[in-house]
């Protein structure tokens, strides 16, 4: 056991997920806003938008998301006409590659979750409010969507702790998050178990909190 | 399409050889998943706290790391064990191991550290009297597991084990940051000497989907089969 590496190298690796959590935050907080979309359109009874709701969560569901990276990372700077546009300032960015590769696999699995609370949420419920002379719209948002995040609460934090997983595959296109740090000082020192400990500590760390946030949440939202 | 060709001009049949190796991974991962999940859901439901502990710590680190991080572990890692080993046995010469044992090795813990919470949520739901029926019966305990327990732990097991599958499927795709040629390395290396990344990567997604619908539809089978009686 290096002791000393491990104390040397832990500052580094701290400064490194910070930018493990910036990526987390921003893709989660995109990939809400496309889960919900995806999720609305889901519910629609049209056959075409359904499907293609379906579609889309089907082929970020069952792609790898390093695959899913590749392609936006490397494919699509291949686009010649993608290069002279407005968007070439984003895609050339590996930082804005990951995140879009991020958010719409996230997008993908928060579309499922927020779907099945949505069909969960009683009939009764929306009736009681439509009695009462409330419009859809209103009953939308203030009667369906509360209830279908309380509902979809345990199942999103799962998917948070694996998304923050899945960041550590920024390190595949260059971004020096905490695992491209890690990697980087295994393979300078070949000291894998060391780094492995200090780094993975610091990921269970992280599980950690965000279970607990979690936790707190699902307590200060549940019905009782 | 002429770059799917099979033969020395495309790169069907390297991708169809990849695709076999990946297909070949994935079971070896998610076997070696299953040992691991046969040793370690004993130990959770263990009324021993120290087994607990040890089980608990398995599943809960190898949880809550990167998928990444564990394959750079055994990759750098691995190779320094064996010699180790093999030194204290009087052998100094270096040794490589190989990116598939490598690889099968860390995708199967990660995949076997998920398998145990499924086996353990399975059988602590099973009813109680079922095991006090087997003993009524005077079955011994090797015929308890394997007549009375492991087909209901099954029946309850495999809706989960084919999430586990598809993550594992997926995961194999880190195996190419070691080198082992699959689906992801081969389509690196085509991307790399055609310099046409979008389309074999797309390539790689659509052979990555066919995979997992194809293993659904599989599993599903299996489903039907061991609910036969429900």
């Amino acid at each position: 056991m290096d002791l000393e590496l491990m104390i040397n190298s832990l500052p580094k690796l701290l400064n490194a997920a910070v930018i493990t959590l910036k990526l987390l935050s921003v893709s989660l907080i995109i990939g809400l806003f496309i889960g919900l979309f995806f999720a609305i359109l889901r519910l629609n009874k049209n056959i075409f938008i359904n499907r293609f709701a379906y579609g889309y969560s089907y082929v970020f569901r069952g792609t790898p998301l390093l695959v899913q990276i590749f392609i936006i990372y490397f494919g699509l700077g291949q686009i010649e006409y993608l290069r002279s546009t407005v968007l070439w300032v984003i895609l050339k960015e590996p930082y804005w590659c990951a995140i879009i590769a991020f958010a719409l696999n996230t997008g993908a699995y928060t579309s499922e979750i927020l779907r099945s609370a949505f069909q969960t949420i009683k009939p009764g419920i929306i009736e009681a409010g439509k009695s009462l002379g409330i419009s859809n719209k209103v009953i939308f948002y203030k009667i369906q969507i509360p209830i279908a995040i309380r509902q979809s609460l345990p199942a999103y934090g799962n998917e948070i702790i694996l998304m923050m997983k899945g960041t550590s595959l920024a390190s595949t296109v260059t971004i020096m998050d905490l695992t491209g740090v890690a990697k980087y000082i295994i393979s300078t020192t070949f000291k894998p178990i060391e780094v492995f400990i200090v780094a993975g500590g610091i990921y269970l760390f992280m599980t950690f909190m965000i279970h607990n946030v979690i936790k707190f949440l699902e307590k200060k939202y549940s019905f009782n | 399409m002429e770059l799917l060709a099979f033969g020395d001009t495309g790169w069907g049949d390297e991708l169809f050889y990849a695709t076999l190796m990946t297909i070949a991974v994935s079971l070896t991962a998610m076997f070696i998943g299953f040992l691991f999940a046969l040793i370690f859901t004993p130990l959770k439901l263990s009324k021993n706290k120290f087994l607990n502990f040890i089980a608990n710590s398995y599943t809960t680190i190898i949880r809550g790391v990167p998928e990444l991080l564990v394959i750079y572990l055994f990759f750098f890692g691995g190779t320094g064990a064996v010699m180790f080993v093999a030194s204290i046995f009087g052998y100094n010469e270096y040794i490589e191991i190989n990116a598939f044992i490598t690889g099968a090795f860390a995708i199967g813990i990660i995949s076997g550290a998920y398998s145990t919470e499924v086996f353990r949520g399975a059988i602590q739901s099973i009813d109680k009297g079922q095991f006090e029926a087997a003993n009524v019966l005077g079955l011994n305990k090797f015929g308890k597991f394997l007549k009375i327990i492991l087909p209901q732990t099954l029946r309850l097991a495999i809706p989960n084990l084919s999430n586990i599958w598809q993550i594992t499927l997926k995961d194999t795709s880190l195996i190419s940051v070691t080198g082992l040629v699959e689906i992801m390395r081969q389509s690196y290396i085509a991307a790399g000497s055609t310099r046409d990344p979008l389309f074999f990567y797309s390539f790689a997604a659509v052979l990555y989907l066919l995979l997992t619908f194809v293993s659904m539809k599989l599993i599903n089978r299996l489903e039907v089969k061991y609910s036969r009686g429900y």
